[in-house]
């Protein structure tokens, strides 16, 4: 039996399949007796608890760190505001903090020379955890208005369960909520579909994960006849095309009523649980 | 007293840039003598953010008593306020328009910032 298995679904575009994926392939490792945990890193808006209506046990804040200065003791030295790399800090004839700008370096801390800069908390969203099923459920829920997701999504997957198969959810894109979200995974799944902004959104969440050295290969959804547009495109880059789903009413249809197509689409369970074996297979090579 | 003019160009003929934290440059005039100089905003042009912050450093730094913009978003506000530096907004033509305004009170004084953040 396999555990302690991590396998992300990214994709640089948005839209392009990765929760439906996500959710549908955890049934599917659930249903063939996997201990799976469906982690949904997508915390600006997670939707992998529409499909799989857990139940929810646990919830919890998570904070980072911003600082507080004693503007009593502060000699007005500026030191804080020099090293300040995202104007958290700043020095004009005293010193103001932006909360909502600083990353929780602790850099300010460091630098002040009267010691005077002590940290709070700020809260930046929650991690909500339970299961749906067979399957253990964890995602991140950032609060409106926030710009700080990586601190949560990294809380979300160290909330994971240890020993399952974790399949991680990501956000789209290519900058940091993705990075924290697929860093250090056996493999990255990256989804995409068969259009021109599918292609070149591919090519950049690609060069993301070439450059963090993660194992991956590419899965099409809503895949076309006669298109050739990813195969080719894979075969030019010497990426693994693991699978193609095809683009089918019947799956677009248990979408929109929040139902997995594992579950209700005639053929589907069979197209993943193929996918998940490849995956397991790929991600054990 | 010595201000600055959220500026295009580098001249008193260049137009009033609408951004204040993304401004190309800022023209620091004294108001008594007209000198002037170009003081450049260019790390702020494609800061990801806090660029309304560290504009609102730079001319703290120059020590002008007000800034002449034709917006302001929330954190630059709040920034050149503590710093003690006076906002006029709504300039616009071009940088000597602005100062000629500015000199017949014909710009009042910001209450609080107009736009959010990353307005333009």
């Amino acid at each position: 039996m396999i555990s302690g298995l991590t396998i992300a679904l990214a994709s640089g575009k948005g839209g392009t399949g990765k929760t439906t994926v996500s959710v549908n392939l955890a049934s599917a490792a659930a249903a063939a007796g996997y201990e799976v945990c469906y982690v949904d890193c997508d915390v600006e808006e997670p939707n992998g608890h529409l499909f799989l209506n857990p139940c929810i046990r646990r919830s919890y804040p998570v904070n980072v760190p911003v600082p507080v200065i004693d503007t009593e003791k502060c000699i007005a030295c500026g030191a804080c505001g020099e090293i300040c790399q995202y104007s958290a800090i700043v020095y004009v004839k005293s010193v103001l903090t932006f909360e909502k700008m600083c990353h929780g370096c602790g850099g300010c801390q460091l630098v002040c020379p009267v010691a005077v800069i002590t940290e709070k908390g700020r809260e930046i969203g929650v991690v909500e955890e339970g299961e749906a099923g067979q399957i253990a459920f964890v995602h991140g829920k950032l609060n409106v208005g926030e710009a700080m997701s990586p601190p949560l999504i990294k809380a979300v997957r160290a909330a994971s369960q240890e020993n399952a198969i974790r399949i991680v959810d990501a956000p789209p894109g290519t900058s940091c909520p993705v990075i924290a979200a697929v860093k250090d995974v056996d493999l990255v799944i990256l989804v995409t579909e068969p259009t021109p902004f599918g292609l070149n959104d591919l090519g950049l969440a690609l060069d993301m994960v070439k450059e963090l050295g993660i194992p991956h290969a590419v899965v099409v959804n809503r895949s076309e006849p006669g298109n050739n547009l990813v195969r080719d495109f894979c075969k030019q880059r010497e990426v693994k095309l693991l699978a193609e789903i095809a683009d089918d009413r019947r799956v677009a249809e248990a979408y929109s009523r929040g139902q997995l197509a594992f579950l209700v689409a005639p053929g589907y369970q069979a197209v993943f649980d193929d996918l998940l074996n490849s995956i397991v297979k790929e991600a054990r090579r | 007293m010595k201000i600055a003019i959220s500026s295009q160009g580098k001249e008193l003929e260049s137009r009033v840039d609408q951004r204040f934290g993304r401004c190309s440059w800022f023209i620091v005039a004294d108001t008594e003598t007209g000198d002037y100089q170009a003081v450049s905003n260019d790390q702020n042009l494609s800061a990801a953010q806090g660029a309304g912050i560290q504009s609102a450093e730079i001319v703290s730094r120059q020590g002008v008593e007000a800034v002449v913009t034709g917006h302001c978003g929330p954190k630059a506000f709040r920034t050149l306020n503590v710093a003690g530096i006076k906002i006029f907004k709504g300039a616009e033509g071009t940088v000597a328009d602005a100062l000629e305004k500015f000199k017949s009170g014909a710009l009042a004084e910001a209450q609080g910032a107009d736009v959010e953040g990353h307005w333009s």
